[in-house]
């Protein structure tokens, strides 16, 4: 199942410059299995988005179709087909 | 000779480079934005610089240089990280190259509280599951600044030894590679509990030794500066004649054992320098005597220095550097006598470290 996902300006070293990146998931899929596959070829990107956990880092959020994922399951988030995954850098520090 | 200091801040790293150790160049940003707490200078072999670096979005790492910062190499995996199921990094305290006797060895002291070894010069670190499996481990506490491996000090010739220091929690020592450590804070008070003199539990800022002089150590306390003759076995305060025994630093000069430098602060309460003058004091005899240093530093500067904001350089005749909270960083060409600034509203300064650069 096909997914997309949106890289913030920020963090597009870590993805050769890619803004966008199409994602193959394997089914049940879900927001932390989408980020699994995404690990396999940006681990630069993935180290900047969870900890050696797995766990999501607490200043960057991440969008479900338009829906903040910790407001529904964090990583367990269901991913529908054709669901876009929008990865911003919440508003932190001084 | 051209000396080279990295000054790690809050924000980033600053870069400043003399001839005479008196007028300076700075360039930086380096990693603009990111938390520097670690820098370490590793002479072994050309100057690579290590940085341990953190993002308060994007998390902790570690990156190198080994062209002064023109170009920086950090791994796409991480580079230091927590195989167990209940802790994360969340920042690296400490980058500490090992002797040249041990090419590649690079220690690393983290939050929370743990050891890494790297043998690779830096690139990737495996924990140390000795010191993590330490029963005393869940009664470690965090500091004000978090808990954390904050101090590493390798034994000059023998790889199995070494000595780390945390807050809270204290000093602990390994004689066997670090499978096994043992506290050794005997003498050290922990003024903060019922009991003041615990096993462990301490907050100990900082310890320094000459590699000269391997069974000597200096430690700068939680108010309280000491020091060890006998490897660590016991403590004797060494604070007399200091107008406070709170601070964070403890430097020893690089070529001589008994010389060693402190940035006294007046109280935990109040963390400004006595009637905030800013001094730096030297002791020429192994703390039993101390000697305040200010010429070229400043009166009404109500700030402080950082545990690992203080340092040498390499030179032969070393020269002394610290770095404050308000982002001023002095230092002085001649042990200590006269002090020059390097720089000024920079960030916090949370680390400093100089080296001649090799020609």
């Amino acid at each position: 199942m096909k997914v997309t996902v949106l890289i913030p300006g920020v963090l597009r070293t870590a993805t050769d410059g890619a803004a966008h990146l199409d994602v193959d998931v394997p089914e049940p899929a879900t927001l932390g299995t989408a980020l699994d596959v995404l690990a396999d070829t940006y681990p630069a990107l993935d180290r900047r988005l969870r900890d050696e956990r797995s766990a999501l880092r607490r200043y960057v959020n991440f969008y479900v179709n338009g829906e903040e994922c910790r407001r529904l399951a964090g990583p367990a988030t269901p991913l529908p087909a054709g669901a876009e995954i929008q990865i911003l850098p919440s508003v932190a520090g001084g | 000779m051209t000396v080279v200091v990295a000054i790690g801040t809050r924000k980033g790293l600053w870069l400043a480079r003399s001839e005479d150790r008196v007028t300076w160049e700075v360039d930086g940003p380096h990693h603009a934005m990111q938390e520097v707490y670690a820098v370490a200078f590793d002479t072994r072999s050309g100057l690579r610089l290590l940085t341990g670096v953190s993002s308060p979005h994007f998390g902790p790492g570690v990156s190198i240089s080994d062209d002064l910062g023109a170009t920086w190499e950090e791994s796409s995996s991480p580079p230091i990280a927590f195989p167990v199921d209940d802790a994360a990094l969340e920042r690296v305290w400490q980058l500490q190259p090992a002797p040249a006797s041990q090419p590649g060895v690079v220690w690393a002291g983290t939050q929370p509280s743990a050891l890494f070894k790297s043998t690779d010069g830096g690139r990737s670190f495996e924990f140390v599951e000795g010191l993590w499996n330490h029963p005393h481990r869940p009664e470690w506490e965090g500091g004000a600044g978090g808990q954390a491996v904050h101090t590493i000090v390798p034994h000059p010739s023998d790889p199995d030894r070494v000595l780390v220091a945390m807050s809270t929690g204290g000093v602990y020592r390994t004689s066997d590679g670090g499978k096994s450590w043992e506290a050794c804070n005997k003498g050290i008070k922990a003024y903060f509990f019922p009991d003041p003199w615990p096993e462990f539990g301490q907050c100990v800022h900082k310890v320094a030794q000459h590699p000269s002089s391997p069974s000597r150590f200096y430690a700068q306390n939680h108010h309280g500066v000491y020091r060890s003759d006998d490897g660590g076995d016991s403590w004797q305060s060494i604070a007399d004649g200091l107008p406070t025994d709170f601070g964070f630093a403890m430097v020893v000069h690089p070529n001589d054992p008994d010389t060693i430098f402190t940035f006294p602060i007046e109280a935990d309460g109040r963390r400004f320098p006595p009637e905030g003058k800013c001094r730096v004091y030297r002791s020429r005899d192994a703390g039993k005597t101390w000697e305040a240093l200010g010429t070229g530093l400043p009166d009404n500067f109500w700030t402080a220095v950082m545990r690992d904001a203080m340092c040498t350089d390499n030179a032969e005749v070393p020269g002394v550097y610290f770095g404050s909270r308000s982002g001023e960083v002095y230092a002085s060409p001649d042990e200590g006598e006269t002090w020059h600034q390097v720089a000024a509203h920079l960030p916090d300064v949370m680390s400093v470290r100089a080296a001649v650069i090799p020609t």
